[in-house]
C-alpha cells in the first residue's frame, strides 16, 4: 500500500473526543473547539463546527460562564436517579456562544422562573455511574447561580 | 411518482394489554386488511414502527415475526425506529415505495407495549431517545425536556408560569374530553369532565408539568393498508389519499436555538405542505403529538396554525375545539387516547381516516366531514419529526 493511502486510512477525524471533554469537566474545565472558518465555538465537541460545518477545528477552553436559559425540577426520575430526585437539569448559553446541558446546583424547592436569565458559572461536574445501557459512566457540567447578576448586567459590571 | 391511497385501517384498544406485541400488531393488521376487503396474499411488504421492543419483551427485529405470524413471509418486513414517531416514518416509507411503483399494496403501522415496564424503567427507556452522552448523566426525562420548553415559552412570551399552567391545562381538559368519548382510548369514559384546577393540582412530574399535563404509558397497535391510488376504488368507495409527507431530524437539546421553535418540526411540516401543495388554512382537522400539554401548543405554532406565542390563548379560547379554527386531537390525542409510542403515528392516521369517513365517535366527529387532515408526530426530544397530510380527494 502506498504511504498516502495508508495515511488516509488512518487519519484521525476527532479533534477532541468525548472522553477528553468529560475528563476536562472532571478537572473543572469546559473544553470546546474553535472553527477556523467562522471563528465560532463548538461545545460539546463534534467532528465538524456546529455552526457552519467547518472541518478545521482547534481545541480551546471556555470560561464556564453564561446565562441560564431554562431548567426544570425533576420529581419523577428515571431509573438510576431515584436518590437524586428532586434535581435540576438546565440549559446554559455560554458567554462564548454554544449552549450546554447540565445540572444546576440550587435548592430544588426554591427554584422559580426568576432564575431564568441569571448569570451562571460552572462550579464542578456530576458523574453518573451509568447502568447496563449507558456505555459506562458519563459526566456533565454543574452550574451555580451568580447571585443577583442578570446577563444584561454583565456588560456594566 | 404515483399517488397513494389508504384503503383499510385497524386499531386495537389502547391501555394495558395482556396479549404480546406480535398478537397486538396482527390484530390491527388483520382489521385493516378486512376493512380494505383485500386478501393477505395481496400484501407485498410490511413496514412496522416499534420503538423499544428489546426492552419490553426482549424482542428485536419484530417485523419478520409479524410477517410470519400473518403467514406473509417471506415478503420484505422492516422495522422503523424513530422513538415516538416510529409508525409515522414507517407509513411515510411505505407510501414512498408504493409511489415509486415498487409495490402495489403494502401494510404499515406500529406497536408498543410500554406499560409492562413500569413507570421507573419506562421513564429510563423513553429517556434513551435523549442525547445519551450529554443528557444521559444529567438525568433528563421526557417530561423534563418539555418542562424546560414550557419555561422558555413562559419567558419568550412574558406569560407567568401560573398563567401558562392554566392555559396548558386547557389542552388536557380538551383532549381528555374527547378521549373519554373514544371507545378505543385508554381513558374511555374516564376524566371526561376534567377541570383546569384538576390538572394544575395533580402531582408535579417535572416542574411546571403535572401528571395530567402528561400522556400515559400505553400498550397498543394500529395499522393501515396502502395501495396505488389508481387501484383504490376497486376496493373502497371512500379512499383517503396521502397528499404529502415531511420528515425532519433534530439533535442534542444543547444545539437547539429555542426549545419552543424546533427546526426539525418546522422544516418537516413545511416539507409536507409543499409536497401536498396545501397550506395550514386548507387543513380541517389535526391529530398532533400532544405528549405533554405544552407540546400541543409548540406543535400548533411550528406547523403554522398560529403565530408564535398565540397557541396558548387560542387554545383557551376554544379555537382548537370542535367548531373552532382548527379542531385538534378529536381522538383524545396522546393525552386522552394513550400513547403506545411505536403505534402512535398509525393511530393518528387511523383517526383522521375515521374523521374523513364520518365515522368518528359521537361528540368527536367534525361536521361537515373534513376534506383535509394532517398528522404531526415527534420522536425523542425533537430528534425525529414526521408529518402526513391526508385528503378525501387527490
Ligand atoms: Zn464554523
Amino acid at each position: 500500500m502506498e504511504g498516502k493511502e495508508q495515511e488516509e486510512m488512518e487519519k484521525e477525524y476527532t479533534v477532541l473526543t468525548f472522553a477528553e471533554y468529560e475528563e476536562g469537566l472532571k478537572n473543572g474545565k469546559l473544553l470546546g473547539l474553535r472553527c477556523a472558518s467562522c471563528k465560532k465555538i463548538t461545545c460539546h465537541p463534534m467532528p465538524v463546527c456546529q455552526w457552519c460545518g467547518g472541518r478545521s477545528l482547534e481545541r480551546m477552553e471556555l470560561s464556564g460562564e453564561g446565562e441560564l436559559t431554562t431548567f426544570t425540577v425533576i420529581r419523577v426520575p428515571s431509573e438510576g436517579f431515584e436518590d437524586d430526585a428532586p434535581y435540576i437539569p438546565c440549559l446554559v448559553k455560554t458567554k462564548e456562544g454554544p449552549c450546554v446541558v447540565g445540572r444546576l446546583d440550587y435548592d430544588a424547592e426554591q427554584a422559580t422562573q426568576e432564575l431564568i436569565g441569571k448569570r451562571v458559572r460552572m462550579n464542578g461536574s456530576y458523574t453518573y455511574k451509568g447502568d447496563k445501557y449507558s456505555g459506562g459512566a458519563h459526566t456533565c457540567p454543574v452550574f451555580e447561580i451568580q447571585e443577583n447578576k442578570s446577563v444584561t448586567q454583565i456588560d456594566t459590571d | 411518482m404515483r399517488d397513494v391511497a389508504i384503503i383499510g385501517i385497524g386499531h386495537t384498544k389502547f391501555g394495558r394489554a395482556s396479549k404480546t406485541s406480535l398478537e397486538l400488531f396482527s390484530e390491527a393488521a388483520l382489521q385493516a386488511i378486512d376493512d380494505a376487503g383485500v386478501d393477505l396474499k395481496d400484501i407485498e411488504a410490511l413496514f412496522q414502527g416499534a420503538a423499544l421492543p428489546g426492552f419490553e419483551e426482549g424482542q428485536v427485529t419484530p417485523p419478520g415475526f409479524s410477517a410470519a405470524e400473518l403467514n406473509l413471509n417471506p415478503i420484505p418486513a422492516t422495522r422503523y425506529e424513530g422513538a415516538c414517531a416510529s409508525a409515522s416514518i414507517a407509513i411515510r416509507e411505505a407510501a414512498m415505495w408504493v409511489a415509486a411503483g415498487e409495490y402495489d399494496m403494502v401494510i404499515a403501522g406500529g406497536v408498543e407495549k410500554a406499560l409492562l415496564m413500569g413507570t421507573l424503567f419506562a421513564t429510563r427507556t423513553f429517556a434513551m431517545a435523549c442525547h445519551a452522552p450529554t443528557e444521559g448523566p444529567v438525568g433528563l426525562t421526557f417530561p423534563g425536556v418539555f418542562a424546560m420548553a414550557a419555561r422558555q415559552y413562559s419567558r419568550n412570551y412574558d406569560i407567568s408560569i401560573d398563567k401558562l399552567r392554566e392555559k396548558m391545562a386547557h389542552v388536557s381538559v380538551k383532549n381528555h374530553k374527547h378521549g373519554a368519548l373514544n371507545p378505543l382510548a385508554q381513558f374511555y369514559k374516564k376524566l371526561g369532565d376534567l377541570k383546569v384546577e384538576d390538572v394544575i393540582n395533580s402531582r408535579l412530574v417535572a416542574d411546571p408539568l403535572t401528571l395530567l399535563d402528561c400522556c400515559p404509558f400505553s400498550d397498543g397497535a394500529a395499522a393501515i393498508v396502502l395501495c396505488a391510488a389508481e387501484e383504490a376504488r376497486r376496493y373502497t368507495d371512500d379512499p383517503v389519499y396521502i397528499l404529502g409527507t415531511g420528515q425532519g431530524s433534530g439533535g442534542p437539546l444543547s444545539k437547539m436555538e429555542d426549545l419552543t421553535k424546533p427546526v426539525s418540526r418546522i422544516s418537516s411540516a413545511r416539507m409536507a405542505f409543499k409536497h401536498a401543495g396545501l397550506k395550514p388554512s386548507d387543513i380541517d382537522v389535526l391529530e398532533l403529538h400532544d405528549c405533554f400539554t405544552i407540546a400541543e401548543l409548540i406543535a400548533l405554532e411550528c406547523m403554522g396554525f398560529f403565530d408564535w406565542g398565540e397557541a396558548a390563548d387560542a387554545t383557551e379560547e376554544g379555537q382548537t375545539e370542535l367548531g373552532g379554527k382548527i379542531p385538534t386531537n378529536m381522538s383524545g390525542g396522546l393525552i386522552g387516547k394513550g400513547h403506545p409510542i411505536g403505534a402512535t403515528g398509525a393511530s393518528q392516521v387511523y383517526w383522521l381516516v375515521k374523521q374523513m369517513r364520518g365515522e368518528a365517535p359521537k361528540g368527536n366527529q367534525i361536521d361537515p366531514v373534513p376534506e383535509y387532515g394532517m398528522t404531526d408526530t415527534l420522536g425523542g426530544d425533537f430528534g425525529t419529526l414526521c408529518h402526513i397530510i391526508l385528503g378525501k380527494g387527490k
